[in-house]
């Protein structure tokens, strides 16, 4: 099935609570018709009425992930959200998924590097219930040593199946170490093993107390419902959770990358060789943020359709990859990537590949790209956010990851201009001061025995 | 076509959602005929501009013949690679130029496409479709290419611990059936497989009287019935005649055991099960809710994650397909523990098979399964794929206003017999991919030359 919007690559590994569907949105789309207001103790409310079904979504995001973790406590963050179901002192373990299910609800939660957010599907009538629970254990969990040992044997299962039985995934993790030098966003958001192994009760319980609060969280009720009964239900049970002081979200800056990385791996599960070049690249927040959008444009441009020059070049013309591409996603609270991938075609060797891919990146480059690409781009991406509107959860999504990025709902609406205002020559631009040599990390993953 | 696969945004896990009916107060479905005589069924939905349509030709990758296994993957994947005057490039570069998605798939028991359009753009993009299904080119270089890819997804399958655990399952449970085999063949079968066996796919099996169609969102049925005369009007009248047998998965108390050097094993495990139109489906339904939904709520859940923490994930549902339906269940747990998390799920399969559910569980499956069901109608695409859905299994068009009344008529005593009937851990096989310890009864296979023929394109518990 083509997912329309999984294009755009996003350098947060989502982890969610258990098998269900969690994926990045790089697509916004206008005319959310969404409404916010801030309750007394700091909690924002949003609130996107959506009248198609009798249904609602309930999302609360707090501005906090595996970044913001102590350093040795790598997966706290995470783990968290997983404790967030192991009750509070009115709720029993297991309880809050019981209780959502007998009421016919679906939930998850998912956890990122900068943000961490819970969810529930419900009928509309069945709203105040599920904010009643979600208020409740923004507050009152319960941490004890007997959910914590189990729960963490899961979460270390987990990395198991994500990341210890994917060769990808295990290759991605040490990509993410040459990539950030320094910043946090170099550890898995899942945590390094050895570290999952000893986190206790107590590091949670500090992880929950310093960060989460409704001064630092954000409501998300998208569907059947109205701005003013949410209000009142907020107010009802939100309302009374006491803020308290949380720390600003002050990474680590990442030092100037002053070299280019290859690394390679090899695996006997690896088919055909996997290739991938990325920069430390600016996201809405941190670095030139005036490329965010020209950056959107050239991934498009360069990787995003079939006449593009890295699918079409690459894989119709040349007949070296079976697959390629560009992504970026500006979807972060730090700096991001910008990177092309390939699957190359049997028999193809990574000298032979690099140099063709060179040439079609050097043309685009010195003045290749041209209007009617930047043109015909735009048009199709801002043609697509249409579909965003086509889901509940999408725009609740959207809008809950830019708030928790501390962008601002206008942010999220005007994203269709923002789109059509980029030209030729910013994309171009964008282009040169992002995709650099210097300092590229080139991965290459390949078939072959374990060393 | 294939775009570069994103390194790090990809979605994480299955969805795995229960499809079984629609509450009448939130769509109404209306049939929709055309002149020459194509009919849809319609879900009008006229709250943003855009329009979804999933259309599905009965008949799937289980008609491929034996030496040409894998020809219906290969067709639909090749069926947006140039069609009428466009190439492979230029097909594409319109559908994308529509702001259009077009997709196609081929299954088990069925070829289907799903299209998304703009509501303006609702003739060009139909036409895109009607070129696909009726003058698709196969050119030399697309097929050599996709030919490569499938080549390349039969080796990454035949890797990974997920694909092959459940391959090995299919295998052991319908041998000599088309359901044990891979949809996606094997490197031999897809080899042999040339253009005209494409063409001849399409000519003999896309056809009106096996079609089946859902449209919703913002179209009225005066617009939809030229669109369908325009889209669907020419094709053949009859499919070519093709059948597959009827078949019982096989009853084995078995563990299969091959070896790939991963940390975590990879369990799934089955037996038996319904197809959709038994009428015992509402009652296995409600026992597998209660038994192995995939949400934290359910007793594998609980006994193997939540008490244990022998696995992040388990569970187990209901799989009908056309001819068959089975049970399957999956498992994912570190190489020391699988033995002990396959014997929970067996002790949990035990006394659900002696002693059934509660009422009280059965009370909270039927608020479950009744209530979530509008959760899927939150799209005009999955509620198209439920209107095809619906129509596949001849439910009938009234069928999403009985639903709630036919769940909440099951007695616990239908429960309590059906889980008894069904739910046997003496027929329940489990095929283990890792390096699993102390699974010493177990049975070691090991693949044809460290590779199993084939991959099942059933894969993991369907969202049924």
């Amino acid at each position: 099935m083509i997912t329309p919007i999984s294009r755009g690559g996003s350098r947060a590994i989502l982890l969610v609570l258990f098998f269900v569907f969690a994926i990045a949105l790089p697509a916004h789309a206008k005319l959310f018709d969404a409404e916010t207001f801030t309750l007394a103790n700091g909690l924002q409310v949003v609130v996107i009425p959506n009248h198609r079904a009798p249904i609602v979504t309930q999302m609360v995001w707090y501005k906090t992930g595996a970044a913001d973790e102590v350093t040795g406590k790598s997966g706290a963050a995470h783990f968290l959200e997983h404790l967030m179901f192991r009750g509070t002192k009115a709720v029993p373990p297991g309880g809050f998924s019981r209780i959502v299910a007998q009421n016919g609800g679906e939930e998850n939660a998912f956890t990122t590097h900068d943000y961490t957010a819970y969810y529930q599907s419900v009928a509309a009538d069945r709203l105040e219930l599920v904010m009643k629970l979600e208020a409740d254990r923004m507050a009152n969990l319960v941490i004890t040593d007997a959910v914590v040992k189990p729960e963490r044997e899961v979460i270390i299962e987990e990395r198991r199946m994500r990341i210890g039985n994917s060769p990808s995934a295990l290759f991605d993790e040490q990509l993410d170490t040459a990539l950030y030098l320094h910043h946090p966003y170099r550890i898995p958001t899942i945590g390094w093993e050895s570290e999952m192994h000893k986190l206790t009760a107590q590091d949670e319980q500090a992880f929950y107390k310093r960060w989460y609060a409704p001064n630092n969280a954000i409501l998300v009720i998208a569907g059947d419902t109205t701005a003013e009964k949410v209000k009142a239900l907020a107010e009802k049970y939100f309302g009374p959770v006491p803020s308290h002081p949380v720390p600003v979200r002050q990474r680590v800056e990442e030092p100037a990358k002053v070299a280019a990385a290859r690394l390679s791996m090899k695996n006997p599960r690896v088919t055909e060789i996997q290739w991938s070049r990325q920069w430390l690249a600016p996201s809405y927040n941190r670095g030139d943020t005036s490329e965010a959008y020209p950056l959107q444009v050239l991934a498009e441009v360069l990787g995003g359709s079939a006449a593009s020059p890295l699918y079409k070049g690459l894989v119709i013309d040349r007949g070296l990859a079976l697959s390629a591409g560009a992504y970026y996603d500006p979807n972060q609270f730090d700096l991001t990537n910008f990177g092309f991938n390939a699957t190359l075609k049997h028999g193809v060797t990574v000298p032979d590949f690099e140099a063709a891919l060179d040439d079609i990146v050097k043309n685009a480059l010195e003045g290749g790209i041209t209007a009617e690409q930047v043109e015909r781009a735009k048009q199709r991406m801002i043609a697509a956010a249409i579909y965003a509107r086509d889901s509940l959860s999408g725009p609740a999504r959207i809008v809950g990851t830019a708030l928790s990025l501390g962008r601002t709902l206008d942010d999220v609406q005007n994203w269709p201009d923002k789109i059509a205002a980029v030209t030729p020559d910013q994309v171009r631009a964008a282009a040169k001061a992002v995709i650099d040599d210097e300092t590229a990390v080139t991965g290459l993953l390949m078939p072959g025995p374990t060393s | 076509m294939t775009m570069g696969l994103t390194l790090r945004a990809a979605p994480l896990g299955i969805c795995a959602l229960l499809v079984v009916g629609l509450p009448a107060r939130a769509v109404t479905i209306e049939e929709v005929k055309s002149e020459k005589g194509i009919t849809a069924w319609l879900v009008e939905d006229h709250s943003i501009p855009v329009v979804s349509m999933s259309a599905a030709f009965r008949g799937g990758a289980s008609l491929d013949p034996a030496d040409k296994r894998g020809l219906a993957n290969m067709t639909v994947d090749l069926l947006d690679e140039g069609a009428g005057d466009l190439d492979s490039t230029a097909y594409q570069s319109q559908v994308e130029d529509l702001a259009a998605q077009i997709s196609f798939n081929a299954g088990p028991d069925t070829i289907s496409t799903r299209l998304r359009a703009l509501k303006d753009k609702l003739a060009p993009t139909f036409d895109l479709l009607r070129l696909a299904l009726t003058q698709p080119r196969f050119d030399p270089e697309p097929v050599a290419r996709v030919r490569a890819s499938v080549l390349n997804a039969i080796a990454r399958e035949q890797r990974s611990p997920n694909a092959l655990a459940s391959r090995l399952w299919w295998q052991a449970e319908f041998p000599g059936h088309p359901y044990g085999l891979s949809s996606r063949g094997t490197a031999e079968t897809v080899n042999s497989i040339t253009p005209d066996d494409l063409r001849s796919l399409v000519h003999n099996r896309f056809a009106k009287d096996v079609l089946i169609v859902g449209i919703v969102g913002d179209i009225t049925p005066a617009e939809l019935k030229p669109l369908l005369d325009s889209t669907f009007g020419a094709l053949p009248d009859h499919a070519a005649p093709g059948t597959v047998p009827e078949v019982t998965a096989a009853t084995k108390s078995e563990v299969e055991v091959a070896n790939m050097p991963v940390p975590q094993s990879v369990v799934v495990f089955g037996e038996p099960g319904v197809k959709r139109n038994d009428p015992d489906w509402y009652a296995a339904l409600l026992d597998l809710n209660i038994l192995g939904s995939g949400g934290l709520a359910s007793r594998v859940t609980l006994e193997v994650r939540e008490k244990r923490g022998l696995a992040y994930s388990v569970s187990a549902s209901l799989d009908p397909l056309d001819h068959t339906g089975v049970i399957l269940g999956q498992a994912g747990s570190q190489n020391a523990n699988a033995a002990q998390a396959i014997d929970v799920i067996r002790q949990t399969w035990q006394r659900m098979h002696d002693d059934g559910p509660t009422a009280k569980e059965l009370a909270d499956a039927k608020t479950y399964i009744t209530g979530s069901f509008p959760l899927s109608l939150d799209s005009t695409g999955r509620i198209a794929s439920i209107l095809v859905s619906i129509q596949f299994d001849r439910l009938g068009i009234d069928y999403l206003g009985k639903r709630d009344q036919i769940i909440n008529s099951v007695t616990l005593a239908d429960a309590k017999r059906v889980a008894k009937r069904l739910l046997s851990p003496d027929n329940l096989l489990f095929t283990v991919v890792g390096q699993p310890e102390n699974l010493n009864d177990a049975v070691r296979v090991t693949p044809a030359g460290g590779i199993v023929q084939g991959v099942s394109g059933n894969g993991l518990p369907a969202e049924h």
